[in-house]
C-alpha cells in the first residue's frame, strides 16, 4: 500500500519569495526519510508540499514535479482533498480540533471519509490510534473530554493517533517530538519503527540522535546565506550521511560546530 | 535561612495603581449598566401596573390587558422567527462566503457594502417595503394560496401583498447586515491551525467550515443571532409601515389582508393619539417586550455555555 516519492526540481514559492530551491530526492516506499537542518532553511515548506498543503498559504505555489508511485501530484486530474486523505500530516505545532472530544478528534478524518462505522469498530480504531501513539493509558477514563484539555505533549500524540487512524499511505511528520519528553519520544520512535512495514514515512527533526536512530535515509538541507532560498545539500543513507559526509556543511551540521 | 521566610501578611495584597484605577473603571462601568437597566424596568413597571390592572372600559382598545396584549406578542414572535428563519442562514452563509471563499479584493469590497447596508436607517427599509417589496410579492402570495392553500400559513392572499410575511421580510433584510457583518468577523478570527489540521485530513473547504470554523465561531454566531434578534423584535417603523394595522389578529395566516401587528409597532402607532390609562397600557405591552427579549437572550446564552468547556475559547 505504501508510495513513492519522487521529487524533481521542485522549487517553491511564497509569492514571489522562493523558499526552497531546486530540490531533487526519491523517497522510497516504506522507508522513513529524516530532513534535518537550520531553522528557516525550507524543511517545513518542502515538507507541506509534498501533500499539497502548501498551496493552502495565499500566494504560495510550487514548480517543479512531485510523482507519487510514478503519478504526477501536481497534475490537473489529482483532487487536493484525495491527495491529503492519502497522505497524512502531524504538524510542527499540536493542533487538535479544541471543539471535540478526544474521542471525535481521533475519528475526525474517519468521518471525512465518510465510511459508516459500527460503534465498536469506532471505539476498536480509536484505542487502537491511542496506543500507538502512546497516549491510551493516560486518556481511556476521559475520551469524551475536549482535546484542548490535554498538555501541550499530549496534544501532539492526539495529532499522530488522528493522522494514523485513517491509514495514510505516506505520513509526513514535522517535528513531531519537539514538544515530547523522553519517554513519550520513544513511544512516538517506537511507532514509526512499527508503521515503517506499512506505510512510507517523511520526519523533519532538529534532533541528531532522532534523526541517526529512526531513519533509513537522511536530507540535509541548508541556507546558503540570509533571505536566499534554502537547498537540499545532500541525502543518501542515514549511516554514510552521519559517518561520512560529503559536503563539509554537512558534517559541521551534524557535528554541532554550526553558525 | 532568613530568605524561605514566608511573605509578610501584607505583601500578597500589594495592588499595583494600574490594576486599581482599571478595576475601579470596570466596576463602575459595569454598576452603570445595571442601574440603567434597572430605572428601565422599574419605570416599566410603574408606569405599566395601572395599564394591566385598568378595566376594560377605561382603555382605548376596550379589552382587558391579556386579550389586549396577546395577539401583539403573538405577531411579535411570528415576524422575528420568520426574519431570523431567513436572515441568520443567509447571513452565515455570505459571511463564510465573504471570509473563505471568495478572492480577497472581491471579499474586501462585499465586506465594505454590508457594512455600508448595516447604516442604512430603518425608514428606507419600510419605504422599501411598501413601495417595491409588497407590490412584487403580490403574485407570488397568489400562487402560494393556489398551490400551498392547503396550509394554514397560506390562507386566502392578500391584494396589496402588504402582510406580516413581507414585513417578516423586511426585517431580515434590515438584520442581515449586522448579523453578516459579525459573522463574517468572527469567521476571520478561525486559528489558521485548525483550519489547516481539518484540510490535512482531506476535508472539503465545506468540511473545513464544519470541522474547524462554526465551532470555533458558535458563540459568536449567537451573539450576532442575538443583536439581530434585538433589532427584529424592537422595530417599530418598517413594521408599522408595512402593515399599518393597530392590534391586529392572531391568525396563522401569514399572507392575509387581516393581520397580526407587532408590540413595537403597535406602540410606535398609538403613543401619539393614546391618552390616560390606555398610555399606561402600552407602556405595559413595552414591559413584555422588554420581558421576552430577556428570556431569549438568557436561553440563547445558557445554550452556549452549555458546551463552554468545548468552546475552544480555553
Ligand atoms: N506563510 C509563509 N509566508 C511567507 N514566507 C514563509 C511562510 N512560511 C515560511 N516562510 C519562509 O520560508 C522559509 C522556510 O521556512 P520553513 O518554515 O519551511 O523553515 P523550517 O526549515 O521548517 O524552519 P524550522 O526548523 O524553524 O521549523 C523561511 O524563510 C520562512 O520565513
Ligand atoms: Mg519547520
Amino acid at each position: 500500500m505504501a508510495k513513492s516519492i519522487d521529487v524533481s526540481d521542485l522549487n517553491i514559492f511564497y509569492g514571489d519569495f522562493l523558499a526552497v530551491e531546486d530540490v531533487t530526492i526519491p523517497i522510497a516506499a516504506k522507508s522513513v526519510t529524516a530532513f534535518i537542518g537550520p531553522s528557516g532553511c525550507g524543511k517545513s515548506t518542502f515538507l507541506r508540499s509534498l501533500n499539497r498543503m502548501h498551496e493552502v498559504i495565499r500566494g504560495a505555489r510550487v514548480e517543479g514535479k512531485v510523482l507519487i508511485d510514478g503519478q504526477d501530484l501536481y497534475g490537473a486530474d489529482m483532487d487536493p482533498v484525495n491527495v491529503r486523505r492519502m497522505i497524512g500530516m502531524v504538524f510542527q505545532r499540536p493542533n487538535p480540533f479544541p471543539t471535540m472530544s478526544i474521542y471525535d478528534n481521533v475519528l475526525a478524518g474517519q468521518k471525512l471519509n465518510s465510511k459508516r462505522m459500527k460503534k465498536t469498530e469506532a471505539d476498536d480504531i480509536v484505542e487502537r490510534s491511542l496506543r500507538s501513539a502512546g497516549l491510551w493509558a493516560e486518556v481511556k477514563e476521559r475520551l469524551d473530554r475536549p482535546g484542548s484539555g490535554l498538555s501541550g505533549g499530549q496534544q501532539q500524540r492526539l495529532c499522530i493517533a488522528r493522522a494514523i487512524s485513517v491509514e495514510p499511505e505516506i505520513l509526513l511528520m514535522d517535528e513531531p517530538c519537539s514538544a515530547l519528553d523522553p519517554i513519550s519520544t520513544s513511544v512516538i520512535e517506537d511507532l514509526i519503527h512499527e508503521l515503517k512495514s506499512q506505510y512510507t514515512i517523511v520526519i523533519v527533526t532538529h534532533n541528531m540522535q532522532q534523526a541517526a536512530r529512526v531513519s533509513d535515509e537522511t536530507a540535509f538541507f541548508n541556507l546558503s546565506g540570509v533571505g536566499k532560498p534554502g537547498r537540499l545539500i545532500e541525502h543518501g543513507r542515514t549511516e554514510a550521511i552521519f559517518s561520512n559526509p560529503t559536503d563539509p556543511a554537512t558534517e559541521a551540521y551534524i557535528q554541532g560546530r554550526f553558525g | 535561612m532568613t530568605s524561605t521566610q514566608a511573605p509578610a501578611p501584607g505583601r500578597a495584597s500589594v495592588r499595583r495603581p494600574g490594576d486599581r484605577i482599571f478595576s475601579g473603571l470596570s466596576l463602575s462601568a459595569g454598576v452603570l449598566i445595571l442601574v440603567i437597566l434597572a430605572g428601565v424596568a422599574i419605570f416599566l413597571t410603574v408606569q405599566g401596573i395601572p395599564g394591566i390592572t385598568a378595566h376594560p372600559d377605561e382603555v382605548k382598545s376596550g379589552k382587558s390587558f391579556l386579550p389586549y396584549v396577546w395577539p401583539l406578542v403573538y405577531g411579535t414572535l411570528i415576524a422575528a422567527t420568520i426574519a431570523m428563519v431567513i436572515a441568520v442562514p443567509v447571513a452565515i452563509g455570505v459571511a463564510l462566503f465573504i471570509s473563505h471563499y471568495a478572492p480577497r479584493k472581491l471579499g474586501q469590497s462585499l465586506g465594505y457594502l454590508i457594512d455600508l447596508l448595516a447604516a442604512v436607517p430603518s425608514v428606507v427599509y419600510g419605504l422599501w417595503g411598501i413601495g417595491f417589496l409588497a407590490p412584487h410579492m403580490v403574485p407570488f402570495y397568489a400562487w402560494l394560496d393556489e398551490h400551498l392553500g392547503f396550509l394554514p400559513f397560506f390562507g386566502p392572499a392578500s391584494a396589496t401583498g402588504r402582510t406580516i410575511l413581507t414585513a417578516s421580510i423586511v426585517l431580515a433584510v434590515m438584520i442581515l447586515p449586522i448579523m453578516t457583518a459579525i459573522c463574517r468577523e468572527i469567521f476571520l478570527q478561525t486559528p489558521r491551525l485548525h483550519e489547516e489540521a481539518a484540510l490535512a485530513l482531506g476535508a472539503t473547504r465545506w468540511e473545513m467550515a464544519r470541522l474547524a470554523i462554526f465551532p470555533y465561531a458558535r458563540s459568536g454566531i449567537v451573539s450576532a443571532a442575538m443583536l439581530g434578534l434585538g433589532r427584529a423584535l424592537g422595530e417599530t417603523l418598517a413594521v408599522a409601515m408595512v402593515l399599518s394595522v393597530g392590534v391586529g389578529t392572531v391568525t396563522a395566516n401569514l399572507i392575509g389582508s387581516d393581520n397580526p401587528s407587532t408590540i413595537a409597532a403597535n406602540i410606535a402607532l398609538g403613543f401619539a393619539e393614546a391618552t390616560g390609562k390606555s398610555v399606561n397600557a402600552l407602556i405595559a405591552s413595552g414591559l413584555v417586550l422588554f420581558v421576552i427579549t430577556f428570556l431569549v437572550n438568557f436561553a440563547a446564552r445558557s445554550i452556549v455555555d452549555r458546551r463552554k468547556e468545548f468552546s475552544g475559547a480555553n
